[in-house]
């Protein structure tokens, strides 16, 4: 499936690839599918500015979903885990949001951006945290016991998203919380006749830092190099001699964090939370992984893409079906590549 | 005669034989031994539930399939009464026709997904079958016109099922034999038929393969069994009985709608219910079905009674609170799947098989 697609997809060599060393050249067959898409909706919806809108606020969807999918799909990458108590995370950082919005209240709707900023700012770091703390009793009590049993993992995680899920409502109540943008970032930002959501924006710049931190160390650092080598052949990683599962741990703590920054983006997105929301996302980032290629952080982002144009687009064009269209596009997918847009070795 | 009805699988362990019987006659004669409205539509669910959670084994306990997509067959079962009844009228021909729509609905769509996902990982079909679920469920409240939407469906039964229609003038025994009587004890002979049509499909050699694909696909495919095929099988002929499960709730509430049938939450409630009364066993299905019932409606009764004694406790009386009941099953959940994986009969049944070793 590699091969066949890398040949028929345009490669492009990077500029300092060596002779000796051979380099699978980037699909970018994938990418252009989102072009693909996002071009495909302009005819149908008509009007530029709607669709410049509507782009955007997919993008800016996708790219959260992505922050908070990426953390998935590296776990399951690396040591073949699929948490679906993955939303436990997501709805704490969005509810940890709701405390921390109402205890700023005054920074929040301060007119001054960098008060609004700041009071963001904290909110994303508490949620980070708390994620990550909770991420790790999680990996502890939960996911450790049940390494390589499939059917175990998938019990026992979402047993641990039922738990969570009622925690939660212990802490906060079972009724809707809701979160007021912060004044700075409400309203829109105007591009000729497009009006685009100021807080959108904002959230695309948060996932490209992401994205880009997050290549960069995949990419270009140690660690990185260990857990892409973990993902393509865990056990030739441990005979070298590198504790895999505790570089394990750290991925799931790290995507635990993802979750709940990505968490708390989503539920100011939303304008408020509800216990179920992890359970909401849960089912899109299923897809958004799915779409991409359980294990690839690049699949991941694209699917995260497609499934964020794809539904704001039918969102707009027919909304009694924008669900089924996230599952039509991953039908689709799944019949063009049946590993998903960029198929990880091994798995 | 008791051997052949129950396939050969019988309960082998005396308390679960003793439980199954009790169970098995206090439901027979619930509409006598408890009279109220009740106990009698506890009752109901019991054995709606029986049969939803036994078909979800077939897939879970026999196969090894995880799927979360099994409330949206038996949302599609419910609906296919609902609609039909509330289009053409309260008839038989007409349930017969919602029934049969049913099935055929939920063949098609179990076929599709179980073709085109059960090919891949096991992983991917629970993902997939969780996506699709989701979905259904939003396009079920979305079609309002359709399918009454968020309000669902309210209809009217045949009219020997109506609550109005009395069989006897004076009450027989202490229950009112009326319409409701005749409709619980349908679904009871349904419910039955039903248990024992899955016990003989899980007894079967069929069932076997089911078995041998569960404990080790690779070596099952070795063998010379299509694993696609069997597993495909497995999820069609749950999906189809977890239809008829939703029929018969729909006859029972004479109403459906999205909450009752499709929600996300039965799914976890069924999933819950089967690791709790044990994986692999159709007996499991029975026994958690009564225990989760009866915690659902009872246990709220007991943590009240808890929360009062610790009340003033800050955190403590939150959790103790009856709004959390689910967070203690969830807890019991997770322990059963590491302490006993077999669930409460497994357990039993191990019982009896460490005994005589000593």
């Amino acid at each position: 499936m590699t091969t066949t697609a890398a040949a028929t997809a345009a490669s492009v060599a990077p500029a300092g690839a060596s002779a000796a060393v051979p380099k699978a050249g980037f699909d970018l067959l994938p990418l252009a599918l989102v072009a693909l898409l996002a071009l495909g909706g302009w005819p149908l919806i008509g009007s530029t500015s709607t669709w410049l809108t509507l782009t955007v606020a997919g993008l800016s969807m996708g790219m959260i979903i992505f922050i908070i999918a990426s953390g998935l799909t590296l776990v399951f990458g690396l040591m073949d885990v699929l948490n679906f108590g993955h939303g436990v995370f997501i709805a704490l950082g969005a509810y940890i949001a709701t405390s921390v919005f109402a205890g700023m209240a005054d920074w929040t709707g301060s007119a001054q951006l960098w008060r609004n900023l700041a009071a963001i700012g904290v909110t994303v770091l508490l949620a980070v945290l708390a994620a990550a703390a909770v991420g790790w009793a999680f990996e502890r009590v939960l996911v450790r016991p049940v390494y390589g049993q499939h059917l175990k993992q998938i019990l026992i995680t979402m047993g641990g998203m039922i738990i969570g899920e009622e925690l939660i409502k212990v802490v906060w109540g079972a009724t809707p919380i809701a979160i007021e943008m912060p004044e700075a970032l409400r309203g829109v930002v105007t591009f000729g006749n497009s009006a685009v959501e100021k807080y959108r924006v904002f959230a695309t710049l948060v996932g490209a830092v992401v994205l880009a931190v997050l290549l960069f160390t995949l990419n270009r650092t140690k660690v990185g190099l260990l857990i892409r080598a973990g993902v393509q052949d865990r056990e030739m990683v441990e005979s070298l001699g590198y504790r895999i599962r505790r570089l394990f741990v750290g991925v799931f703590v790290a995507g635990s964090a993802l979750a709940g920054l990505g968490g708390a983006l989503w539920g100011i997105y939303q304008h408020g939370v509800v216990p179920q929301i992890g359970a909401h996302v849960n089912v899109l980032i299923f897809i958004v992984i799915i779409i991409g290629g359980l294990g690839s952080t690049t699949g991941c982002f694209v699917g995260a893409l497609l499934v964020g144009l794809m539904a704001n687009y039918t969102g707009f064009l027919a909304p009694k079906v924008a669900m089924f269209s996230n599952i039509g596009l991953m039908v689709a997918i799944l019949l063009w590549r049946p590993q998903g847009l960029y198929p990880v070795t091994n798995r | 005669m008791l051997n052949r009805l129950l396939s050969h699988d019988l309960p082998r362990n005396r308390g679960l034989a003793i439980a199954l019987v009790l169970i098995l006659l206090g439901l027979a004669l619930t509409p006598f031994l408890f009279p109220g409205t009740k106990a009698l539509n506890v009752a109901a669910k019991i054995i709606v539930f029986i049969v939803l959670v036994a078909s979800f084994d077939l897939l879970l306990g026999y196969t090894g399939i995880v799927s979360f997509a099994h409330t949206m067959f038996f949302g599609i079962g419910a609906y296919g009464v609902a609609i039909a009844s509330t289009r053409f009228g309260p008839t038989w021909g007409v349930i017969a026709l919602g029934v049969a729509a049913a099935l055929v609905v939920s063949l098609l769509l179990s076929l599709l997904i179980g073709l085109f996902s059960l090919r891949v990982k096991a992983i991917f079909f629970a993902m997939i079958t969780l996506a699709v679920a989701s979905a259904f469920l939003t396009l079920a409240s979305q079609l309002s016109e359709f399918t009454g939407g968020e309000d669902g469906l309210t209809f009217k039964v045949p009219e020997a099922l109506q609550p109005g229609t009395s069989y006897l003038d004076a009450p027989l025994l202490g229950a009112s034999v009326d319409g409701r009587f005749a409709t619980y004890y349908l679904l009871f002979a349904v419910a039955l038929a039903l248990l024992l049509a899955m016990l003989r499909i899980v007894n079967s050699p069929f069932g076997r393969v089911l078995q041998a694909i569960r404990e080790n696909d690779f070596r099952a495919e070795a063998i010379g069994y299509r694993t696609v095929v069997y597993r495909t099988l497995a999820s069609v002929l749950s999906a189809l009985f977890a239809t008829l499960a939703g029929c018969l709730l729909a006859l029972w509430l004479r109403y459906n709608g999205p909450d009752t049938t499709l929600s996300f939450e039965i799914m976890l409630d069924v999933l819950l219910i089967v690791v709790i009364g044990g994986m692999g066993t159709v007996y499991g299905a029975v026994v958690g079905s009564v225990l989760f019932v009866f915690a659902q409606n009872y246990l709220q009764d007991l943590l009240k009674i808890g929360a009062s004694a610790v009340e003033g406790v800050p955190v403590l009386a939150q959790i103790v609170s009856p709004d959390r009941w689910l967070l203690w099953l969830g807890i019991l959940f997770v322990l059963s799947i590491y302490h006993f994986p077999a669930g409460v009969v497994g357990r039993l049944r191990a019982l009896r098989r460490r005994g005589p070793k000593p």
